[in-house]
């Protein structure tokens, strides 16, 4: 803040408590002409009505003198007069919310930290660690049902926690590293296609779960499925690969869809699953906590 | 001058009491055109691209912001579940600024990146099929209302003329932009627009 905004401030704010006090002053004077007080002021409405010329209450009168008191006290005590700081120090990001999460910070942190030495394993599954899967539970209501629902089923395109069906493996260390710094996967668009080799392509996919019932169509995609580069993901078997999150064909989950028109939809328009990074937002101690939780989810 | 000269002089006590009602404004008010905190740009902060500024107004349109604020005060309790609180600087490029004063959905202000595009998509088609327990409206006909972008030149100018107004350092949007906002934004739906605006909200937290 300038000095002319702060001197600006501080004289219109001075101006005003002093105006205040001497317009209270100025119109309690008794003037020349004046009736004296308990008598009528002289002035007549309405042929036969009169003001007696009373005083103020006192509590009134009162109360406006403690507001000005209360006021100048204030502007002395915090900050409101231009630069100055008050007296107290105070501010909102400074001394109270600095103050706030440091107080907070040294009362919860050690409560995050006395797990983080335990192995995520040991945390999911020992009955002495209970404690540390309800704190995880909580965060989990808090950060993440979102997407993973409030029960970690899971919705379309947003994994299930509750199975054991992992797009980027199901160890400890794997469920870590998904929360901490986020998943990008991405099955890139087969727009380019033509409906006949996207149907034979579906239908190779089907026939890996044994769903096929077009066999010459599933020989013909199973061909497609190494010629267009399926396989440099998914795998030539279907089996997937969890280093980069390529779902596993093969079995019976399936993130967007099990249907042959899901399936074609899927090969056509690509899929991009994003799992955001938490472990900026959150910071390791939860991340572990919320990792046991989630490795628990599987395991129980 | 006494009392009686002001009851029997209405034009002076109008003057007198449009002085008295006016002191909070201009101590409390016309100092913050002035200051650098809320005139100038958070570091980072950007202004709209053209998607974004049609998102933002489908935003505004539906009332996002009857549910939903876009400041974060300095509490734990919001920061906590928020991130960074909001500061001023943030808001510069906001014509008319969406704080809010009413959460029934959860604070937006830093809700770029926090979800994907597909959740949020999925979201506004019908909250409850990603969020069983929700109580938002579904906005399904998002996704069936086509932007034409035969306006959206014109807002960029309008919004410059706020921006030389109120934020001298503010980066206006040139005509080479106003020309390009046209093919950014044809073809794309509302949802889109809306969604690229939401994803860019409080991103420049994140290099504070």
């Amino acid at each position: 803040m300038t000095t002319f905004w702060s001197g600006w401030i501080i004289v219109l704010t001075a101006l005003n408590i002093v105006g205040c006090w001497w317009l209270i002053r100025w119109t309690m004077k008794k003037r020349a002409g004046e009736s004296s007080e308990g008598d009528v002021t002289g002035h007549t409405w309405d042929s036969d009505l009169q003001e007696y010329n009373n005083p103020l209450p006192r509590w009134w009168l009162y109360l406006f003198y403690i507001t000005l008191v209360f006021a100048v006290v204030y502007l002395v005590l915090y900050p409101g007069m231009g630069t100055w700081k008050g007296v107290l120090g105070w501010s909102s990001h400074g001394s109270q919310y600095e103050g706030e999460m440091a107080a907070a910070s040294a009362k919860y942190d050690p409560i995050y930290k006395q797990y983080a030495a335990v192995a995520i394993a040991d945390l999911a599954t020992g009955d002495e660690y209970q404690d540390a899967r309800d704190m995880g539970k909580r965060l989990y209501l808090t950060y993440c049902m979102q997407c993973h629902g409030s029960d970690a089923g899971g919705s379309r395109g947003f994994p299930n926690l509750t199975d054991d069906d992992w797009q980027y493996g199901g160890s400890p260390e794997a469920i870590l590293a998904s929360i901490a710094n986020g998943r990008n996967g991405i099955m890139p668009a087969y727009a380019h296609l033509d409906e006949t080799s996207t149907g034979q392509l579906a239908e190779f996919v089907l026939s890996l779960t044994d769903r096929s019932t077009d066999t010459a169509g599933a020989e013909a995609g199973k061909a497609a499925f190494i010629a267009n580069g399926c396989a440099g993901c998914h795998g030539a078997d279907g089996k997937g690969n969890q280093l980069i999150g390529a779902p596993n064909l093969t079995d019976a989950y399936w993130l967007y869809g099990a249907s042959p028109s899901m399936i074609v939809k899927t090969i056509k328009g690509g899929r991009n699953g994003v799992m955001p990074a938490h472990k900026e937002l959150l910071g390791d101690d939860k991340v572990h906590i919320l990792a046991a939780y989630t490795y628990s989810l599987s395991k129980k | 001058m006494s009392h009686e000269v002001l009851e029997k002089n209405i034009g002076l006590m109008a003057i007198l009491i449009i002085l008295v009602i006016s002191v909070g404004g201009l101590v409390e008010i016309v100092p913050l055109f002035f200051l650098k905190e809320t005139t100038e740009p958070a570091p980072g902060v950007q202004k709209y691209d053209a998607l974004a500024i049609e998102g933002r107004d489908v935003y505004v349109r539906e009332g996002c912001y009857n549910c939903h604020s876009q400041m974060i005060r300095p509490f734990r309790a919001e920061t906590e579940r928020y991130g960074h609180y909001s500061v001023a600087g943030e808001s510069v490029y906001d014509h008319p600024f969406q704080w809010g004063s009413k959460r029934t959905g959860p604070d937006l202000a830093r809700v770029g990146g926090r979800y994907s595009d597909d959740w949020q998509l999925a979201h506004l088609y019908n909250p409850r099929d990603v969020v069983p327990e929700s109580n938002m409206p579904a906005y399904p006909w998002l996704f069936d209302a086509t932007l034409d972008g035969e306006d959206t030149g014109a807002k960029m100018r309008a919004l410059n003329l706020a921006s030389k107004a109120t934020c001298p350092k503010c980066e206006l949007y040139s005509e080479e932009e106003m020309t390009a906002a046209k093919d950014a934004v044809a073809g794309k739906t509302e949802a889109q627009a809306i969604v690229h605006y939401m994803q860019g909200l409080g991103l420049a937290s994140k290099q504070w």
